[in-house]
């Protein structure tokens, strides 16, 4: 008997390769191809008059060099809006290469193709642009004050505007007996994967086709985008994600410029042509997230029940709005966390400004709702006096409430409607594991100590894996071999063993014979891509449901052979054997053999598949009607709406007396993703998650100067954390079933990232006595607000 | 005006490479691209995140803040060095699969190198001090933590069976 | 992010090394460790016409202890001269110190001598070479000149170097018996430039303080001593109340705001760090 996969600790599949210098990286291929510099405008806001690359041609080794007007037909028109909302009022979206004005430091001016990297770079800095520079509109005061505009045709700096209520909002705050209001920001980060983007293409003048690499987090929307662009049928275009060094959301973007500019210059040039994204370029010129500031006002009865909710926010969406409004339309929504309030209205502004563009980074908008969300709670817990966990407690929808309709549109565009979770449960684990009753002895005794300590707790829920679908195809080889493949595209999240145990288990076959491909448009050609939490939830759905095609026609070849009924057949080890008399068997190979009729024999095991091999019934076709050949399958899961996963975070926070150093003491994780395909898979991405936050709550900033300019577009100032500044997490699960798709699993990617930045802020106002309502937070702020506050609070007492 | 190159001879995991360079070729591009050794990875050319560290003579150095005409003289090991193959891996990467001290795998051969000549030196360290010797790579996927478990176990598989330890991680210092 | 085409130059000695640099004036640079130059020069930010390779210079590699000063020579790295048990005997500010620098990859290529003569206010071995007094040998066109550090240093990134000079070594001075040493920097991320660092050194003689001095670390224009001994003497090193130097170390300094940290705080810092050391060199 085989063990079970799902559920079990597997090692990764993919690690031999990767930790043996054999994974195959972007810019691990195409060592032949020709290399691409780009210039990108030194300003933020600026008329370009006149572009000279005189000198720049005579730079040896350069190959071409190409401007808007070079751009033809699609190519040059604006990249697409890739999703329309009605509320998106005013959507701009920019050029592969700007065409006579640019929005941001670092958009793509003019393109270099050259002999390599290092050429393409000293033909950039021959080039010559005369620019007439525009006021930049940097950070959302400026956006809001708008007496500067952005793009002229959005009035005020606005993109977008979108209001959602339930229930009277302001009635409930009319007559709750405590109110409050909270002014909070929250500042901009990024993605920063390890590995920038980067872009091959090959363009085979023969077959007139087209073939893609990117770093992506979508081969199949890249194709669609290349193809549309440069008028290719999609039939002559391939897009293949090989391994990618991280995505975080940056890489779910596209098209971005290069991935059309390239692929273009390739089939014009008739030749390989690569652009690996540098690093400066990667901050300047990929996407950033998170910057909002954010107005609450809610009303709350003796208790700390929540009567009104009435939250109003601005989003910097950064210069261009290609991937609409999906960041604050989460935030919008995952603002509510686990809590029913009894009303609920909010609206937000997207707001232009002449920076890097934003689009997802992990977590998507819901750390900063989170942000919102549990500063409103811990607010009510010191007005009111009762503690924090209680409060939460009291305005948590329960697991008898569930499913739970918040009566709101999600990002999906179908209603906010959580599916399954047990929040009273995790919040007991959460206590019971950072100590929370503890605590305040904890706290004497450090204070005994002259060591000042905070404990910070947040709750979230993350609307995972939606859709509208993804694909899984099986086929079985006649040596036994599984190949199966999804559209979806991985960055290390470990589809390829957690894809391989759902099919292994299905299929009935061992895990080393499973082989996993995603995506490659070459293999599944229909797909969305991998943001959202989505990967397990949707392809580990739909390969479960492909195999259990294969299985289902598997047992039917099996039955006919073996001359029993399907009913009484079961799949263990890769053998179909009759249920309670194991030696009636033939193997899943040979079943793979029988699938497919043959003429020829191309082997020893093809010779049972062919027409002189054994006995056959004359009256019926080598093929059933409603067969086909091969022992293979096709199944796409779609599912009517996001699963609902759930989690709990604290700290313990210890800050210096004098220097105001943070310091994460402890930080624990209760985390509720449904049933787990590999535990161990799922801890790291917890781990990583907390990681990321931990740096967008207390070291990573993407600082603006007013002109615009990218402080700290290196490595050296926008401080992602060492092993040094992440400190150890400490998990417990709980494993709350969905309801909604039938392996009854939710998302876990983005989860550690999502309430971090409000633990910490939460930790740290423990610790220090006063409120922490923008983050992130440095030694040099937080000493900043100690100074305020303690003068504060020596003019009260000096006031009679 | 063309480039002027210089001709260099490199050893890399063991083989002298012969090959003509301008001055400016970054150790980096040259094991990359010239050698098509890439499983040394580039995550930031400015030596911080130190995703392309090598072994240059058994010590850890960032491949990105070194020339290729440096190099001559030097004995180079990259991750491909310390076990090309699943069968010959060194018991840093060995760990690595059995902690899951990976996911995208990008910045990883830059610990494996660095946590290599790390344990030559410390064949025994607490989990403190194991933490403080990755603190000069940078990942973002896993939060360290277990990289920090994958640098324990390393030492216990090397513990385990020295033989095999010993083969791995270029010349000693 | 490449660097722009240079000229490669690789002397065998010092006298190749100088002429090179004779002949091509201002247009070349020194390589060394290139640790602070090569993320420069693929940065675009210094794209000099030729690069003098002084890698393959023999006997420059040697760390020299004498009775009055540690010699570094200039091709020592900074992880060769931490693990010198000798220079730690002689004088271990130097580890103490060196422990700071970046991280150990860096610090395997990266170069002493060479992070004094790049000359950054927030680098930590020109701090410990004034706290020292260390001593520069300079070798130029026509022989050696020594300069004492206090004179080295000329503003941010500017030392007394002429282009066609190489600083061949630094001897970091000895303190006198009974001296305890400390170094301490509070940087956003271990292995960062610090937001504030500070080297103190204490002497003490027949239980009381005769000498208590520090330089610092990204809070001073250029590396500069500060003799505290005034307010500390004939103190017992126990019993001393370090809140007396408050006044002097902020006189002293005069740190700048940037994107990590403001003005205020980096004041306030150093004087905590100032403080924590000496009270930690007196331990020693």
């Amino acid at each position: 008997m085989s063990t079970r996969q799902f559920g079990a600790p597997v090692q990764r599949r993919e690690d031999p390769r990767l930790v043996t210098g054999n994974g195959r990286y972007l810019d691990d291929l195409g060592h032949t191809a020709y290399e691409c510099a780009f210039l990108r405008s030194p300003h933020a806001h600026a008329r370009i008059v006149d572009i000279d690359i005189a000198d720049a041609f005579e730079v040896d080794g350069v190959v071409a060099i190409y401007l808007h007007e070079d751009l033809p037909g699609a190519v040059g028109e604006p990249l697409p809006l890739l999703i329309p909302h009605p509320a998106l009022i005013a959507p701009r979206t920019g050029y592969c290469l700007a065409k006579d004005e640019v929005n941001h430091v670092g958009e793509a001016v003019v393109m270099v193709v050259a002999r390599d990297r290092y050429v393409a770079e000293d033909a950039v800095a021959r080039i010559q642009v005369e620019w007439s520079p525009l006021p930049a509109v940097v950070g959302l005061e400026r956006a809001r004050e708008a007496a500067h505009l952005v793009h002229e045709e959005a009035a005020g700096n606005i993109s977008a505007h979108l209001l959602q209520s339930v229930g009277d909002v302001d009635a409930a705050l009319a007559s709750a007996p405590h109110r409050l209001t909270l002014d909070l920001s929250i500042e901009r980060s990024a993605c920063m994967p390890m590995e920038g983007k980067g872009v091959y293409a090959r363009w085979d003048a023969q077959d007139e086709k087209l073939r893609i690499y990117s770093s992506t987090q979508t081969s199949t929307g890249v194709r669609a985008a290349v193809a549309a662009k440069l008028g290719l049928p999609l039939a002559k275009v391939e897009c293949i994600a090989p391994d990618i060094g991280g995505g975080f959301g940056a890489k779910i973007m596209h098209p971005w410029p290069e991935e059309v500019l390239i692929p273009w210059a390739a089939r014009l040039l008739g030749h390989d042509v690569k652009w690996t994204e540098d690093r400066r370029e990667h901050f300047i010129s990929s996407s950033h997230e998170r910057g909002q500031l954010q107005q609450v006002e809610v009303g709350f009865d003796d208790e700390g029940r929540i009567l009104a909710l009435d939250v109003k926010f601005w989003h910097d969406n950064g210069s261009y709005t290609p991937y609409g409004i999906i960041v604050p339309i989460i935030t919008s929504t995952q603002l509510l966390g686990p809590y029913k309030p009894r009303s609920y209205r909010v609206e937000f502004w997207s707001m232009y400004t002449n920076t890097v563009l934003v689009t997802p980074y992990r977590g998507a908008g819901r750390p900063q709702g989170c942000f919102a969300m549990e500063r409103t709670m811990d607010a009510i817990a010191a007005q009111l006096g009762i503690d924090r966990a209680e409060v939460r407690s009291r305005n948590f929808i329960l697991p008898q409430e569930m499913p739970y309709d918040h009566g709101l549109m999600f990002q999906d565009g179908r209603p906010l409607k959580y599916d399954s979770g047990d929040f009273p449960a995790s919040l007991a684990k959460l206590k019971a594991l950072v100590g929370w009753d503890d605590f305040a002895a904890y706290r004497e005794q450090a204070a005994a100590e002259g060591r000042r300590v905070g404990l910070g707790i947040g709750c979230y829920v993350e609307g995972t894996g939606v859709g509208p679908y993804e694909g899984g195809h099986i086929q079985v080889e006649t040596n036994g071999r599984v190949n199966v493949a999804t559209g979806l595209t991985t960055q290390g999240q470990g589809h390829q063993t957690i894809l391989a145990q759902i099919v292994a288990d299905e299929l009935g076959v061992p895990l080393d014979d499973v082989h996993v491909t995603t995506g490659d448009t070459r293999r599944m050609a229909y797909a969305v891509g991998t943001f959202a939490s989505r990967g397990a939830v949707m392809s580990g759905n739909a390969v479960a449901l492909a195999a259990r095609v294969v299985r289902a026609k598997a047992l039917r070849i099996a039955a006919e052979a073996l001359e029993v009924s399907a009913d009484d057949l079961d799949i263990a080890d890769g053998i179909i054997s009759v249920k309670g008399a194991p030696d009636t068997r033939i193997a899943l190979s040979t079943v793979a053999v029988l699938s497919n009729p043959l003429r020829y024999a191309f082997d020893e095991s093809a010779k049972a598949a062919t027409q002189f091999a054994g006995t056959f019934d004359p009256d019926k076709p080598p093929i059933a009607d409603d067969e086909e050949p091969g022992l293979e399958g096709q199944d796409f899961y779609s599912p009517t709406q996001a699963t609902f996963a759930n989690g709990m975070h604290a700290a313990i926070v210890e800050t210096d007396p004098v220097t105001a150093e943070i310091t994460i003491l402890r930080y624990c994780v209760i985390h509720d993703c449904g049933m787990m395909v590999n535990p161990m898979i799922v801890e790291g991405q917890v781990h990583g998650g907390v990681a990321q936050g931990v740096g967008g709550a207390l070291y990573e900033r993407m600082f603006y100067d007013e002109s615009g300019q990218l402080m700290n577009a290196s490595f050296m100032d926008f401080l992602i954390p060492y092993a040094s500044e992440v400190p150890h997490v400490e998990t417990d699960h709980l494993e709350t079933p969905s309801p909604l798709n039938p392996l009854g699993i939710k998302g876990a990617g983005e989860a550690g990232t999502i309430p971090v930045t409000a633990v910490i802020a939460s930790a740290i106002e423990d610790a220090e006595g006063f409120p922490i309502r923008s983050m992130p937070i440095n030694p040099s702020e937080l000493w900043a607000l100690r100074r305020e506050h303690s003068q504060a609070s020596a003019t009260k007492e000096s006031a009679p | 005006m063309t480039e002027e190159t210089y001709a260099i001879a490199v050893t890399v995991n063991g083989v002298v490479y012969h090959r003509s360079v301008p001055g400016r070729r970054l150790l980096s591009d040259f094991l990359r691209h010239d050698l098509e050794l890439t499983g040394t990875h580039v995550g930031c050319e400015h030596g911080v995140c130190g995703a392309c560290t090598v072994l240059v003579d058994g010590e850890p150095m960032r491949s990105c803040l070194m020339f290729a005409v440096s190099a001559p003289g030097h004995e180079i090991t990259t991750v491909e060095g310390l076990g090309n193959t699943p069968e010959a891996m060194n018991p840093v990467q060995q760990a690595f699969i059995e902690c899951h001290g990976l996911q995208c795998g990008f910045c990883t051969p830059g610990f494996l190198t660095t946590i290599t000549a790390y344990l030559r030196d410390h064949p025994d360290p607490t989990s403190a001090e194991a933490r403080e010797a990755i603190s000069g790579n940078l990942c973002r996927c896993t939060g360290y933590q277990n990289i920090v478990k994958a640098v324990l176990r390393a030492a216990e598989i090397a513990r385990e069976a020295p033989a095999a330890a010993s083969t791995s991680g270029g010349a000693s210092a | 992010m490449k660097p722009g085409p240079f000229v490669y130059h690789r002397p065998l000695s010092v006298q190749e090394a100088l002429s090179v640099l004779t002949d091509v004036g201002h247009e070349g640079k020194i390589l060394a460790g290139g640790q602070s130059l090569i993320p420069i020069l693929n940065m675009r930010l210094a794209s000099p016409s030729h690069l003098v390779d002084i890698n393959r210079v023999p006997g420059l590699d040697e760390v020299t202890v004498s009775s009055e000063a540690v010699r570094v020579g200039a091709l020592v790295r900074h992880r060769q001269l931490e693990r010198d048990t000798g220079a730690y005997a002689a004088n271990p500010l130097l580890r103490q110190a060196l422990h700071c620098v970046a991280h150990p990859a860096i610090r395997n290529r990266g170069t002493t001598v060479g992070s004094i003569a790049h000359a950054d206010a927030a680098g930590e071995m020109p701090s410990v070479a004034v706290l020292t007094e260390a001593v520069m040998e300079i070798r130029g066109p026509s022989g050696v000149r020594e300069v004492a550090a206090d004179d080295f240093f000329e503003g941010a990134l500017e030392t007394c170097l002429d282009h066609d000079e190489i600083l061949e070594a630094v001897r970091f001075g000895r303190f006198p018996e009974g001296t305890g040493t400390a170094f301490l920097e509070s940087a956003r991320r271990h292995g960062d430039y610090a937001l504030a660092g500070v080297a103190a050194a204490v002497t003490v003689t027949d239980g009381t303080i005769v000498s208590a001095r520090a330089s610092f670390v990204s809070v001073t224009e250029v590396p500069t001593r500060l003799d505290l001994t005034e307010a500390v003497a004939g103190q017992e090193p126990g019993a001393v109340d370090w809140s007396v130097i408050d006044d002097l170390v902020q006189e002293h300094i005069s740190p700048e705001a940037d994107i990590h940290a403001t003005a205020d705080y980096r004041r306030v810092l150093a004087g905590e760090l100032t403080r924590r050391a000496l009270a930690q060199a007196v331990t020693r």
